[in-house]
Formats: C-alpha cells, sequence, structure tokens
C-alpha cells in the first residue's frame, strides 16, 4: 500500500509536470503570477519547497536520538525566518534580484562577485540537496526492501524529468498544495497515534529517559553547550542564504508584500513544527531499538496501531515524505541549474539542459558514496555555509554603504571556504572526536564570526572600491515602491 | 532719538509683487534622486529608524534564543516544573517559542510600514 502510494505522488507530480510545458519557463510568469498570488499562496509555497526531509523525517529522529538538544532544529529553521523578515525581505525584493548572484551584481556592481556567490550557490545546493536523495533510498528500503540506491535513484529522475519539462517551479500553486499536502500526512496520523497512545493507558517514559534524554545539555553528545550554540548560529542566519528560498521572494509584487508573506511563512512553519517533536517522544517510547532513527516517522503506525488502519497511515506518511523529497529537489534543482547554466555555461535552453543533469548528478553520486550521516545533520552544515558566506554578503549589502568589492569578495571566500572545508572533512572522514571534532561538525559559530569580519575590516581597508553607485541602490532597497524615485536601470537576466 | 527716525516716511505701495513666481519648494523626492546633502539626510534617516528596529528584533532574539540555553544550563531544576505535565524546556522549544516568533514579526511588520509611511509623507509632502 505504501508503495501505492509513492507511485500516486510519483505519477502526479510527473503529471503535473508534463502540463506545465504549456506555463512559459523564463521569469516572466513569475510577473504574471505576482499580481494574483496572495500572501497565503504565496507562503505556503515558500513553506512546500522549504520542508524537506530534514524536517519531515530527520527532525524527528534526532530527537529520538538525542533528546531535547535538537529541539533546536525546527526553532532555529523556523526563527531563521523571523531574522530573515527585519533584515532581508522587503529590501531583497525591492532590489529585483532573481537569484543570490543577480544581488550581488546588482549591489556590487561585479561580475567577479557575481561568478563566487554562483559558485556558492552550486555548493550549497548539492549538499542540501544530497541528503534529500539518501533520505529517499532510506524511505523505499524500509517499504520495500529495494536496495538504498534506489530511491535516491528514482527521485532525482523523476526531478530531472520534472525539471526538464518545465513544470513544477513555475506553478506556486503545487508548491502551496505540497505544504498542505506534507502538513496532513504528518498532522492525521499523529491524531491517531495519540489516541492509540492513550488507549494504551498513557505509558510514561522509562526512568533512565527522564534523565538525560529530558534535560538539555545532558545528552551523549560531547560539548553539547558549543554545539548548541553553533547550531542556533548556523540555523538563524543560514536560512537567508539558501538558494531556493530566495527566489519565491520575487513572486511578490512589492517590499511590502514580501514582508507579509515572511510572516505567514513563520506562522506555517511554527505549525508544522509542533509535529516531529511529538514523533521524537513517541518514537522514543514506542520504537528506541531503531537504527537509523530517520524512519521513526515511518515505523511508529505501524508498531503502535498495525493492521489495514496502520497500512493506510504508513502509506499517507509515505506519500508525505516523497512529496518532501520531490518538492525540495525540484526546487532546489532549478535554483542550482539556472545558476550553473547563466553563470557558468553559456546560457539558453541547451545549457539549462545539461545544467539540470549536472545539478542533479553530482548529489547523487555524493549520496551513493559519501557515509549515510542523520538527513538533519547534513542539511544543518548546508546552512552553516549559507550563514558563513551569504548571510553576511545579504546583511553589510543591504544596510551598509561601505561595504566594497573586494570586502565581498574576501568575506565570501573565507567564510564559505572555510565552511566548506569542515563540511568536506566531517562528510568524507568523520565524525571526529574531541574539540576538533565539535568544531568541525558544527563550524558556524567560528565561520560566521570570522566572515563578518573579513568582509568588514577588508572593505574599510579599501573605500575606493566601494561601488560609485550605491546611493542609488539604497534608494532602490529601502525606499516605498510607491514613491516615484530614481531607482537606477538595474535588470536581472532572464534566463 | 532724532526726529528723523520718530517720522517715517509713509510710502504708498503701488505695485506689490504679486506677478513675481514664488520660487518652487523643491520636491523632497528630486533631492533624493539629486543626491544633494538633504536627500542624503532624507535616506540616512530612513535607513537609520529601519536599521534600529531590526536590530531591536535582533537583539530581543538574541537574548532569548541564546538565554535559553543557558538559563537550562544554570538552573537545571528548570526541567522539574512542567507546564500541562510537559517539562518546562520541552514546553518551551516544541511549543511556545512559535507563537511568540509569530507575535515578534506580527509586531515588527506593523512597525517596519508605519516607518515607510511617515518617510513617504515627509518625502511625497510639496
Amino acid at each position: 500500500m505504501s508503495l501505492a502510494a509513492v507511485v500516486i505522488v510519483v505519477v502526479a507530480t510527473v503529471l503535473i509536470g508534463a502540463f506545465g510545458i504549456r506555463v512559459s519557463r523564463t521569469t516572466s510568469d513569475f510577473y504574471v503570477a505576482s499580481r494574483t498570488v496572495s500572501p497565503l499562496w504565496n507562503a505556503s509555497a515558500i513553506g512546500g519547497e522549504y520542508l524537506s526531509a530534514a524536517s519531515f523525517l530527520g527532525v524527528a529522529g534526532l530527537i529520538l536520538s538525542y533528546g531535547v538538544d535538537m529541539l533546536w532544529l525546527p526553532v532555529g529553521w523556523t526563527g531563521g525566518y523571523l531574522v530573515l523578515l527585519v533584515l532581508v525581505s522587503a529590501p531583497l525584493r525591492r532590489s529585483g534580484a532573481y537569484t543570490l548572484p543577480d544581488f550581488a551584481e546588482a549591489r556590487l556592481e561585479s561580475m567577479v562577485v557575481r561568478r563566487s556567490a554562483s559558485v556558492l550557490v552550486v555548493l550549497i545546493g548539492w549538499l542540501y540537496l544530497m541528503p534529500q536523495f539518501q533520505s529517499a533510498g532510506l524511505v523505499l528500503r524500509t517499504i520495500t526492501g529495494a536496495p538504498v540506491w534506489a530511491g535516491g535513484l528514482l527521485v532525482a529522475g523523476v526531478v530531472v524529468l520534472n525539471v526538464l519539462s518545465g513544470g513544477m517551479r513555475s506553478i506556486t500553486f503545487v508548491q502551496a498544495f505540497q505544504y498542505w499536502l506534507k502538513l496532513t500526512a504528518l498532522g492525521v496520523p499523529l491524531v491517531f497515534l495519540l489516541l492509540a497512545w492513550n488507549a494504551d493507558g498513557a505509558p510514561p517514559l522509562s526512568a533512565a529517559d527522564t534523565g538525560h534524554w529530558l534535560t538539555p545539555l545532558g545528552g551523549p553528545r560531547e560539548y553539547g553547550v558549543y554545539s548548541t550554540y553553533s547550531l542556533i548560529l548556523a540555523t538563524f542566519l543560514g536560512t537567508m542564504g539558501l538558494p531556493h528560498v530566495l527566489v519565491r521572494f520575487y513572486t511578490n509584487p512589492d517590499g511590502r508584500a514580501a514582508r507579509r508573506t515572511t510572516l505567514v511563512v513563520l506562522s506555517l512553519l511554527g505549525a508544522f513544527y509542533l509535529l516531529p517533536a511529538v514523533y521524537g517522544w513517541l518514537g522514543r517510547l514506542y520504537t528506541p531499538d531503531l537504527i537509523r532513527t530517520d524512519t521513526v516517522v515511518l515505523t511508529l503506525p505501524a508498531r503502535m496501531i498495525g493492521g489495514t488502519l496502520g497500512d493506510l497511515l504508513t502509506a499517507l506518511v509515505t506519500a508525505g515524505a516523497f512529496a518532501a523529497f520531490l518538492s525540495t529537489s525540484s526546487g532546489l534543482t532549478v535554483s542550482v541549474a539556472g545558476v550553473i547554466a547563466q553563470d557558468l555555461l553559456k546560457g539558453g535552453v541547451r545549457s539549462f539542459r545539461i545544467a539540470t543533469l549536472m545539478a542533479v548528478a553530482v548529489p547523487l553520486a555524493l549520496a551513493l558514496w559519501a557515509r549515510a550521516l542523520p538527513v538533519a545533520d547534513v542539511v544543518g552544515l548546508a546552512f552553516a555555509v549559507a550563514a558563513s558566506s551569504f548571510c553576511p554578503l545579504l546583511v553589510l549589502g543591504i544596510w551598509w554603504r561601505r561595504l566594497s568589492t573586494t570586502g565581498a569578495l574576501a568575506g565570501l571566500y573565507c567564510g564559505g571556504g572555510l565552511a566548506c572545508l569542515a563540511v568536506l572533512v566531517t562528510i568524507t572522514g568523520g565524525p571526529y572526536e574531541g574539540v576538533l571534532g565539535a568544531l568541525l561538525a558544527q563550524p558556524a559559530a567560528w565561520t560566521v564570526p570570522i566572515a563578518f569580519l573579513v568582509m568588514v575590516v577588508v572593505s574599510l581597508s579599501t573605500p575606493h572600491r566601494v561601488p560609485r553607485s550605491v546611493a542609488t541602490i539604497m534608494v532602490r532597497l529601502h525606499t516605498p515602491e510607491n514613491l516615484d524615485l530614481d531607482r537606477g536601470d538595474w535588470r536581472p537576466r532572464s534566463s | 532719538m532724532s526726529p528723523e527716525s520718530r517720522h517715517h516716511r509713509r510710502v504708498v505701495v503701488t505695485s506689490p509683487r504679486t506677478s513675481a513666481t514664488r520660487r518652487p519648494r523643491y520636491p523632497a523626492t528630486r533631492e533624493i534622486d539629486e543626491q544633494t546633502h538633504l536627500g542624503e539626510v532624507y535616506m540616512r534617516s530612513l535607513l537609520r529608524t529601519q536599521f534600529r528596529l531590526a536590530m531591536f528584533v535582533c537583539t530581543v532574539l538574541f537574548c532569548v534564543v541564546c538565554g535559553l540555553p543557558l538559563l537550562f544550563l544554570l538552573i537545571p531544576d528548570l526541567a522539574e516544573v512542567h507546564l500541562l505535565g510537559v517539562p518546562l524546556p520541552w514546553a518551551v522549544l516544541a511549543g511556545l517559542i512559535y507563537p511568540a516568533f509569530v507575535l515578534g514579526a506580527w509586531l515588527y511588520v506593523r512597525q517596519a510600514e508605519r516607518n515607510e509611511r511617515h518617510f513617504a509623507d515627509l518625502v511625497d509632502r510639496t
């Protein structure tokens, strides 16, 4: 039955993609959509694309393993939107930038900065895609016993098919629907699980668990305080640097709508993230023996309820999980492929096709080859890279006139480079023991301050490299659109 | 006092300068477009207001988010406090913090839009 659910989700996605051919793939359909899409729909679309396998499966698994400290992950993934709201959302929409490299080019008038930003977008995208494919393999193995590579290959294939046919991404309503599907797929089974728990006599946690599992910073992880703070920093500051989130802001008609959309996104994510914690806690009660804890959400219905109802609920959760893989992967793939095609290849439809294959093939190979870390951990690393590269670029670019081209470049290279290095070491060889291991597994606490510091110091020492049109750009970023002002004539290059 | 200053000659005004054009007030939007000093002042005031607001929200957020682990670390007994049967750290991190985020975001959006209206009123008044 679960297999049927997967097939239904996959077929529906492909069909929607096929019908999407009629909708044009250029940025202009975002313009068209922007006149009709309300903040609620737009926010649902952001939520649908944002809630990945890490949110749907990974969080509950990590909570099951490590307890209360892992609650910071969903808190940070939601709170990141609050930081994004106050520092970035309206100015970013007003900049007219369609991607992060666009913003870099508009603000700093430099193709070198643009290219560097493109490379970082691709790296972050790959890092985010890899665990999506790994989890797909895990889920398919859990429900059918298929080998681990099969699920990843299936999702990758559907995503390529879908992106190349031009659907999915351009249709805000499909992504919006994905949010509500995921909320239902996680929420409805939870009601039944809680009823079953109640019928079971509402058993409490075992005596051992009431100790370190329930208490903050009491878990088995070393250097818990450092890791917690580093995780908080990475998630709160990394959200604004994720490539697939940013593009959606373009669909808002103006800066004011962008703010309101972000407010709704916060509410939707807050509602969703109430659920995984309960799954983690039920998992601690009923399935403490799981080895790959990422599967806890899929395992619980069968364990606690069983029978036909259990099968039905498992099918529903599985459908939600596949919706999560497909929507996040599609969004990321389009963002990454767009950047590869435009900035690293020659541009045009042919380049976009090659770029799509590159965007999917590399993370798929990584997923098969790299060790399987918990999905939420790897996604956390993607956030760390984004927080130590794009966060300083956006925040300083929007609020600080004296940011120079050289400063921005130096900050991107230092922060992004160091974070990428830490990630590479952790994924290929880790996890390491001791202080060094903790520093590498959660790099944000040191890479983010370094990135900010380098960007500021180098900018201050190269004042002649501050772009000349900075005053016009500031007018463009900060003034409400209804005022008749000179905002410069920069436009993003349409793909 | 001399008698001259006491008895000013009274003059009949024959031609008030009604026909002379008054210098039109320069619209503030043009001051901004031409990047005059006044225009700079307008822009800086907008940026400063919005940045202060943003920094205020970020500071509160920072205190809450970074204070919580510290609080749990320093006062371990908080884990014994139960809220509707749920230990306090769980109640805060898995539930209460989300409505708090939304409330903070709503207050921010309201104030930011108000700041922008003030700026528009200031600049658009001709």
